[in-house]
């Protein structure tokens, strides 16, 4: 017992060791760097599966393990520890991470060959693990914020990997910054669980949940605020509206960035949050309402916009926006969702890794073109990645029999038996949901691996397209693409993720194992849907097919177009992102700029006016004295006899009076 | 004789030795007015130390003599050495104090 406990800190401590060898172990590194990398990844996720291992031969009431390693601030009322805590939640997380984590390493490894700089690029992205791991191990909030703003700091300099084009560098300014929002807000919310419990440990704040810790004593309208602000930390992180707009610029970073941090792990932070916090959330009903509110706004908004878009990565993020709205819906539904949650963030990630990494074999093989309009008819090219991105396609739409229909089929239920009014409209969104899921995936689908060969006979580099990604330079520039198969480090994570895609779902759910699993830590009901199950499976089969009708009838009967047309105002405002960026720039950038404008104008008028005015006022009184020093000493004398004759005259009146 | 005379003398002698330093340009006599002035006090001094009966007043206008002689030594001495060097007894001549 004892030592599993010990393989905790293990876990983070192999990419850590990965990430400080890399980064600063110099060009000596460079031939065995990304070998280094991947191994260590692997080997946390060994130390993982040792652990599920351990975990699994225990009895369900046992499966916390907690490991302490020392006091990080001791301060008379305020104890921060260094302490991991391992249960069902943190395990399922852990496997995700390391898992998917690993294969993208090895992934990266073919797609990161020319790259001169890929000892760096593995340095980050065991970076990005250990801090992942870091906050889903934590076994307080304020350790948790630590690995918090490490997964911050990893996806920033990821983003930009490719800093020298300008656009990759803005992009990850612009996703450190949105996500500062993000992380105020759980900063404020440490500050006021600290405030009101005197501690912010899991386990006395939180408690289990059939005994709650000490939320239970606390105010409601205290409870809400903690739970709105660790809603305004999962919006950020996890590209929610409305701090969504970083995610679809984040595809500047390279491909496996995209599927590790931007699909898999990294933006389902969020939603690790709000179960984890699970006990506060349920006993703040209004902050559950806007949670449900913020995840069917941006399932709907993250799948308008995957409509929209001809770059096939930000087709897949808002994709990923949409998917993870699904989660954070689930999660605001309280008991009834949060294993669901769970359980389809865990099958998302292995489709949409799986579907990214499917885009980066398809780029790589295409001079990294990743306008979708110049793609078309590779299926006969590319046969591997065209069925894994076949399969994730069919989990991601929810196909029977696949990952997707299972998870995605317990959230829609779970959506109607919220029960009342919005229960109704929360299974509508996520049912209208599943329908555009459906038609922008085969949407991608269709115009990548069907129909004309729209590549040939032209070059297929843009000028907008990423004409820096520095793999290009061994196709050749301007040339036309020779579409390819992808070397075997990158197909054969595409392969395992595949299975992942297809098999994960079904092993999840039948036997409800996955319930049983994550129930004694999350808690679960049953909500009394208006609808039985099979109605809703029915009901999303339906939308399911008419999805995909509509996106064969537009994009498999017809030739697409290579130069995209003008499209209606929807889809216009849709390529724009909705608008996001205009409404930001047009309130937050403005507005920002007024306000320090309106400051400078007071500072320049009031401040400046009472300091100059003084000082002014001051030098023009002495200027007027300066008059009296005429050097004539009779003028002197004048005034010398004024002044007595005056000091004389006072003393008479005194007198007097 | 009535000593309150001697006072409207004394105030007399005083504004006609104000008059004098204010309007006169040449030094030695805006400094011969001076002494007048002062000498308009001692006499104030003397007729109040006899109407008061004490003999404060004259004590004091001893030391105002003996301080007006050093003031003598020390201000002729002045005006002197201000001559030779500007070849001018003009008080509004010496304004190079002004700004």
């Amino acid at each position: 017992m004892t030592n599993a406990e010990n393989l905790i800190a293990l876990l983070i401590a192999a990419p850590l060791l990965g990430a400080a060898v890399l980064l600063t172990g110099g060009r000596r590194l460079d031939a065995v760097g990304h070998w280094v990398g991947t191994i260590l990844a692997a080997a946390s996720f060994v130390f993982g599966a040792i652990l599920f291992a351990d975990l699994l031969g225990k009895n369900a009431e046992h499966r916390t393990l907690i490991q302490h390693l020392w006091t990080w601030i001791p301060v008379e009322g305020f104890q921060a520890d260094v302490t991991f805590r391992l249960d069902q939640l943190s395990m399922t997380f852990v496997l995700l991470i390391t898992g998917v984590g690993s294969l993208i390493h090895l992934y990266s490894i073919g797609y990161m060959e020319h790259d001169e700089r890929r000892r760096r690029f593995f340095g980050y992205l065991n970076l990005f693990l250990a801090a992942m791991l870091l906050l889903v191990l934590a076994d307080n909030y304020l350790l948790l914020y630590v690995g918090w703003e490490g997964v911050g700091l990893a996806s920033y300099l990821l983003i930009g990997f490719w800093q020298h084009k300008p656009s990759a560098a803005t992009a990850a300014k612009k996703a450190f910054l949105v996500n500062r929002v993000g992380d105020m807000g759980l900063s404020i919310a440490i500050m006021l669980m600290f405030t009101t419990f005197g501690t912010f440990a899991f386990g006395p704040v939180l408690g289990s949940h059939e005994k709650p810790g000490l939320v239970d004593g606390a105010s409601e309208a205290t409870l809400t605020g903690i739970a709105l602000m660790l809603l305004l930390a999962a919006c950020g992180k996890s590209a929610q509206v409305p701090l969504q707009s970083w995610l679809g610029d984040a595809m500047e970073g390279p491909t496996p960035v995209s599927a590790l941090i931007h699909a898999a792990t990294m933006v389902t932070a969020g939603v690790y949050l709000i179960v984890r916090s699970a006990n506060i959330f349920n006993l703040a009903p209004d902050a559950q309402l806007v949670v449900t509110v913020v995840g069917a706004v941006t399932l709907l908004f993250g799948a308008i916009v995957g409509c929209a878009k001809d770059d096939i990565k930000k087709a897949l993020a808002g994709s990923t926006m949409s998917q993870i709205g699904y989660m954070v819906l689930a999660a605001g539904l309280g008991p009834i969702g949060y294993v669901f949650a769970i359980m389809h963030l865990v099958t998302h990630g292995f489709f949409k890794a799986g579907l990214f990494l499917g885009a980066g074999s398809v780029m790589h093989g295409m001079n990294d073109e990743v306008d979708m309009r110049k793609y078309g008819g590779l299926r006969k090219y590319m046969p591997i990645t065209f069925v894994t991105f076949g399969l994730g396609y069919l989990a991601i739409i929810g196909f029977p029999g696949l990952s997707g229909f299972f998870s995605k089929d317990k959230i829609i239920e779970a959506a109607f038996a919220k029960g009342g009014t919005e229960g109704w409209i929360l299974g509508a969104c996520a049912l209208l949901g599943a329908a555009i899921t459906a038609f922008y995936m085969t949407r991608v689908m269709l115009m990548t691996f069907f129909g004309e060969e729209r590549w040939k006979n032209q070059p297929t580099r843009s000028p907008e397209a990423p004409s820096a990604e520095p793999a290009a330079a061994h196709h050749g520039e301007h040339a036309e693409p020779h579409p390819h198969e992808s070397p075997k480090s990158m197909t054969i994570p595409m392969i395992v993720l595949a299975f992942g895609s297809v098999f994960a779902g079904g092993f999840f759910s039948i036997g409800d194992r996955f319930l049983h699993w994550l129930e004694p830590v999350t808690g679960h009901s049953e909500g009394d849907s208006p609808l039985s199950a099979a109605t809703v499976t029915g009901a999303t089969m339906v939308c399911l097919l008419i999805g995909v009708a509509i996106a064969w009838a537009q994009y498999g009967r017809r030739p697409v177009p290579v130069v995209a047309p003008r499209g209606s105002l929807l889809t216009r405002a849709a390529r724009r992102d909705l608008l996001q960026d205009d409404f930001n720039h047009v309130v937050l950038v403005r507005g920002g700029e007024h306000l320090t404008r309106s400051l400078v104008y007071v500072d320049h008028t009031l401040v400046d006016g009472v300091v100059n005015g003084t000082a002014a006022s001051v030098g023009g009184l002495s200027g007027r004295m300066r008059k009296l020093q005429n050097g004539f000493a009779r003028s002197y004398a004048v005034s010398m006899f004024g002044g007595a004759a005056i000091l004389v005259a006072a003393t008479l009146l005194m007198r007097a009076v | 004789m009535n000593p309150v005379n001697y006072l409207y003398l004394a105030a007399l002698l005083f504004t006609i030795g104000a008059t004098g330093v204010l309007i006169r340009r040449n030094a030695i006599v805006v400094f011969m007015c001076i002494e007048l002035m002062l000498n308009a006090c001692n006499l104030a001094f003397v007729a109040f130390s006899r109407m008061h009966g004490n003999l404060d007043g004259q004590i004091i206008a001893f030391f105002t003599m003996v301080v007006a002689a050093a003031e003598v030594v020390v201000g002729l001495a002045i005006i002197v050495s201000l001559f030779r060097s500007r070849h001018s007894a003009s008080v509004d001549d010496a304004s190079l104090m002004k700004l």
